[in-house]
């Protein structure tokens, strides 16, 4: 894996070929129906916010998932992150960036609630 | 699978192009290092802003007697910038096409639409922040205010950097045309331009609608 | 109107009133003027500039970061030194030579230079040297950007030198925890030399990270799969992953200090809801990585030199691979150990801990699999292996007390004692430096085609070894005798006063060993007609970089190499031996082909200047300064952004010319 000298390719004009960079590079039709969906997954927390639709606690956990949508939405139809062998590199590491994101976000907001519980109870 | 054809074409001692072929050959490489390279460099930012979230949401509650996120922002505005955004990802999108298909005046054209849009954007920032200060709630006022201006303002100032790198490449477009050089840089900005819209995405979310909420 | 050229800027910046500054810094000026008269006598200036300053070979680069950084070593130590001496003398009614306010900032500097200026810039060093060569690369994936890196490096060199005599440094610990290094209690530069030297050399190696994970990834030479690369670069491209996802964390948990001394915000301020301990946490989220992007490299060296030096195959190289990575993981998950006794609660604490215990078992598995490659292997005992040797019961050792930190409870009582400090300096000297000068003599004869003393090597070897126990083991002890760290003065009656004089004659053996290390490179380089390297391969090694002339040519390999093993230098040898049965190499009959390579810029050593004024105008609130030279970083950039002219093809006829010269070097 991970070899530059794709000698199927290589030959070609950059111009025809992008496979190089480890991602294709959609259509208009993609980027149209990503630009939709972006949109409706915009609207959709806004509404719900704006409209106190429902209790606080379902209401975080509402725009978080619809977030996460947008941000899987953008994944694809914009960045076009995709599961084939020559985008490999880059699918596994924004999935290991996650990670870390994950765990250091995570780890910070534990660490700092259980502290704050621990120590600024009296106040 | 290339790596075995290599190690073939190389064991039979037949080096795969013609010398004409060599500036195609590395164009091809040079391209697959850069766009690889600026994607992990757009990893790194995503660690970078991360810090800043994890900040934010640790210190969103430090009002210390000041106002809160529902106080201050105004929702609309700010889906109003959502938009903007988001629409110049889908016009840098157009861009990117007409590059592939080689159109130097679509390119050009879509790239000053994306401009501006993403001009409004920074013009509406600019002004929330400077309403905020103007009434006494600058980054000064709290914690909570410190850090929203430092996420909000974090992800402002990548979009102008964004915004300055665009203008050079519409020159270099305008002079070299779309050559492996100009599609390999539009390809870059184009990544940076949707992680900077995913940003926002969450800044939506995590700042505006929760704090809305 | 003063105020607006210069800012804060004024003659009391000088620090007249401190005689060792003033001698330091003194020192110092005098000896870059030397260095200015002596190269404008030699008329070396346009060699130097053609050569090496605008260099964008990474062989170049790398020997660079290695200059500077055995500079900042000398330099780091001589800290050292002070901190040993006055603890050994400021006891009871002496208070010793040094002035509180000079004695903090020497021991702030002392670890800033010591990880930022000499542990980083070696490691980053000799991967420059090594990576592309192991990989069979012509060159890294960034050759402009690689001398950008080494350019902004220097920035925070010379920045943290210079606060030697301008201004002054941080009197905060190396870390800078706010609040004492909030602008109220810090209202000095000293700090802000302290964030702008880290935040500049920081962009370096942030950038020096993408440019070789994407070497790694991307440049590998045809065959070499990612279970076929040799360990060091193993453990490089970890690394690499590890600055890429730990270097912006502390960017922008330096960034936001820096918005607090300068715009007032409240991050970490007592007051207005800033939270202090948010920037413990986050400086650890990035520091403790960072100990393993040191670590992790010598882990590497050690690998080469054990597998070299025994004439063996490395001892299970695919739980190697896995230690490697399982580290690399695992050191993101720790980092609340540093600071288990903020507050939080027992959950958090046991996590942590438990977390902390568990790498210390891909680490003991790298341990056995030195131990069993050099079990009935033929070893060779050179200066490398000794400094290998040295290490496995070194950082043994300090891997154990290391793990007796990670018991929360244990913790409460030693921590920030001089315990502590005897732990770690157990685990970096023991491993990281033993580890690069290992790495430094291994590599030597390969980048610069002389092989080191090895007489002196061992000497130094000794008295790094002997000198180490000296000086630490009496801090354990201290430790536990309740001596905390960063004490300038203490009381007769603690009974610590002969355990800081022990500790100050282990400190002086150890300056005998950085004493045998000048003395060993200097007479090397003197004498190099006796030590020549002309094979190019002069410890019989294994992996690709000693199938290539020493020092090699600047494209590194005149024919890209295949390789279909872990060990294709070793294997190409073996079949040499059985030559009737293996014909030689096809490609050593092909024909040369022109060869891709970069031009040398200017560009970064201008980046590197403007970045220079960023950060001095930036310290002393020299406002247009600021502006000036961040328009002009700006205008480098959109410079070589418009420049496309920047490769050209090496001709055929040269190639020839060149290796047609190692050929007769080998031949001599």
């Amino acid at each position: 894996m991970a070899n530059n000298h794709n000698t199927q390719a290589a030959g070609h004009a950059y111009a025809n070929n992008h496979s190089h960079s480890g991602k294709s590079h959609g259509s208009l039709i993609s980027y149209i129906v990503g630009f939709i969906l972006s949109i409706v997954l915009t609207l959709i927390p806004y509404y719900l916010v704006v409209n106190h639709v429902l209790p606080t606690e379902m209401g975080y956990i509402a725009i978080a998932v619809l977030a996460v949508l947008q941000l899987l939405v953008q994944l694809i139809f914009f960045l076009h992150l995709s599961l084939a062998p020559e985008g490999r590199n880059t699918l596994l590491s924004f999935i290991f960036t996650v990670i870390v994101l994950f765990i250091l976000v995570a780890g910070t907001l534990w660490i700092m609630y259980n502290m704050n519980v621990n120590m600024m109870e009296h106040m | 699978m290339s790596t075995q054809e290599n190690v073939i074409s190389a064991q039979a001692g037949i080096h795969p192009h013609a010398h004409h072929g060599h500036h195609h050959d590395h164009d091809a490489e040079a391209t697959d290092k850069v766009v690889f390279g600026f994607w992990i460099y757009i990893m790194s930012d995503c660690i970078l802003f991360a810090s800043i979230f994890g900040a934010f949401a640790v210190l969103h509650n430090n009002t210390f007697g000041g106002p809160d996120a529902k106080e201050l922002f105004s929702m609309p505005y700010v889906l109003v910038e959502t938009f903007l955004l988001l629409t110049s990802s889908f016009t840098y999108g157009l861009a990117m096409l007409g590059t592939y298909r080689g159109a130097k005046n679509q390119v050009l054209f879509w790239l000053g639409i994306t401009f501006l849009l993403g001009l409004g954007f920074i013009c509406m920032e600019v002004n929330e922040f400077h309403k905020l200060i103007l009434e006494g709630n600058g980054p000064q006022r709290s914690a909570f205010l410190s850090s929203f201006f430092t996420l909000v303002g974090t992800h402002g100032l990548h979009v102008t950097c964004g915004l300055i790198w665009m203008v050079l490449l519409m020159l270099q477009v305008g002079k070299h045309g779309i050559g492996a050089v100009t599609t390999r840089k539009l390809a870059c900005l184009s990544l940076f331009w949707h992680f900077l819209d995913i940003v926002w995405i969450f800044v939506f979310t995590v700042v505006y609608l929760m704090g809305a909420i | 109107m003063i105020e607006h050229i210069l800012g804060k800027l004024d003659l009391s910046a000088i620090p007249f009133d401190e005689p060792p500054a003033m001698i330091a810094g003194g020192g110092m000026v005098v000896g870059a003027i030397a260095v200015v008269i002596l190269i404008t006598y030699l008329r070396k200036w346009k060699w130097l500039w053609t050569e090496w300053l605008t260099s964008v070979d990474h062989k170049k680069i790398g020997i660079m970061y290695i200059l500077v950084a055995l500079v900042m070593l000398l330099r780091g130590f001589a800290d050292a030194m002070l901190m040993r001496a006055q603890q050994a003398v400021s006891v009871g009614s002496a208070h010793g030579f040094l002035p509180p306010s000079h004695y903090d900032q020497i021991f702030t500097a002392h670890g800033v230079i010591m990880i930022f200026f000499m542990a980083m810039p070696i490691m980053v060093g000799l991967m420059n040297i090594v990576v592309p060569l192991q990989i069979g690369a012509r060159d890294v994936a960034f050759p402009f950007l690689n001398s950008v890196s080494f350019w902004l490096f220097v920035v925070g060199v010379i920045l943290v030198m210079l606060s030697l005599i301008v201004g002054e440094f941080g009197r905060t610990g190396w870390l800078a925890y706010p609040p004492l290094s909030e602008t109220q209690f810090s209202p000095g530069v000293g700090v802000d030399y302290y964030l702008w030297s880290l935040q500049i050399s920081g962009i370096g190696t942030l950038l020096t990270g993408v440019n070789f994970f994407v070497t790694i990834i991307k440049m590998r030479c045809p065959g070499m799969t990612l279970m076929r690369m040799p360990i060091f670069t193993w453990t490089a491209l970890c690394t690499n992953i590890l600055i890429i996802i730990a270097f912006p964390i502390l960017t922008v948990t330096l960034g936001m200090l820096a918005l607090d001394r300068y715009l007032d915000f409240h991050f970490f301020s007592n007051s207005f809801g800033g939270n202090q301990m948010l920037y413990v946490n986050l400086i650890w989220a990035w520091g403790h990585p960072e100990v393993y992007i040191l670590v992790l490299p010598a882990f590497g060296i050690f690998s080469e030199v054990v597998s070299t030096y025994c004439q063996k195959r490395l001892f299970g190289y695919t739980t190697m691979v896995y230690a490697t990575a399982c580290i690399t993981i695992l050191s993101f998950i720790v980092w609340l150990h540093h600071f288990f006794t903020m507050g939080a609660g027992a959950n958090v604490n046991a996590f942590f801990g438990i977390a902390t215990m568990v790498i210390s078992i891909p680490t003991g598995v790298k341990i056995f699999n030195w131990l069993f490659t050099m079990y009935r292997g033929r070893v060779h005992f050179t200066a490398p292996m000794y400094w290998t040797l040295g290490f496995i019961v070194t950082f043994s050792i300090g891997g154990m007390t290391g793990v007796l930190l990670a018991v929360p409870g244990a913790d409460f009582l030693l921590h920030n004692s001089l315990f502590l400090i005897a732990h770690f300096h157990n685990v970096i000297i023991g491993g990281v430096v033993f580890g690069y000068i290992a790495g430094i003599t291994y590599w030597f004869p390969k980048a610069t085609g002389i092989k080191l003393n090895e007489a002196l090597g061992k000497a130094s070897f000794w008295c790094w070894l002997v000198g180490f126990y000296f000086a630490f083991i009496p801090l354990y002890i201290l430790g536990f005798m309740g001596a905390t760290r960063r004490l300038s003065h203490y009381d007769a009656a603690t009974g610590w006063h002969p355990y800081f004089v022990i500790a100050l004659v282990g400190a002086l053996i150890i300056f005998a060993g950085i004493g045998f290390m000048v003395l060993q490179i200097g007479t090397s380089i003197l004498w190099r007609k006796k030590n020549m390297d002309t094979t190019g391969d002069p410890w019989n090694g294994r992996t690709l970089e000693w199938d290539t002339a020493s020092p090699p040519p600047f494209y590194n390999f005149a024919h890209i190499p295949h390789v279909h093993s872990v060990e294709p230098h070793w294997d190409h040898k073996q079949a040499l031996l059985n030559a009737e049965k293996h014909p030689a190499r096809v490609e050593s009959k092909r024909a040369y082909e022109p060869i891709h390579m970069p031009k040398n810029t200017g560009v970064g050593v201008m980046i590197g200047i403007f970045g220079f004024f960023l950060g001095f105008a930036l310290i002393w609130d020299i406002w247009w300064l600021v502006i000036a030279s961040g328009l002009a970083i700006f205008a480098s950039v959109a410079y070589r952004s418009f420049d496309y002219d920047i490769d050209y093809y090496v001709t055929v006829e040269e190639i020839e010319k060149i290796e047609n010269e190692i050929s007769n070097r080998k031949r001599a």
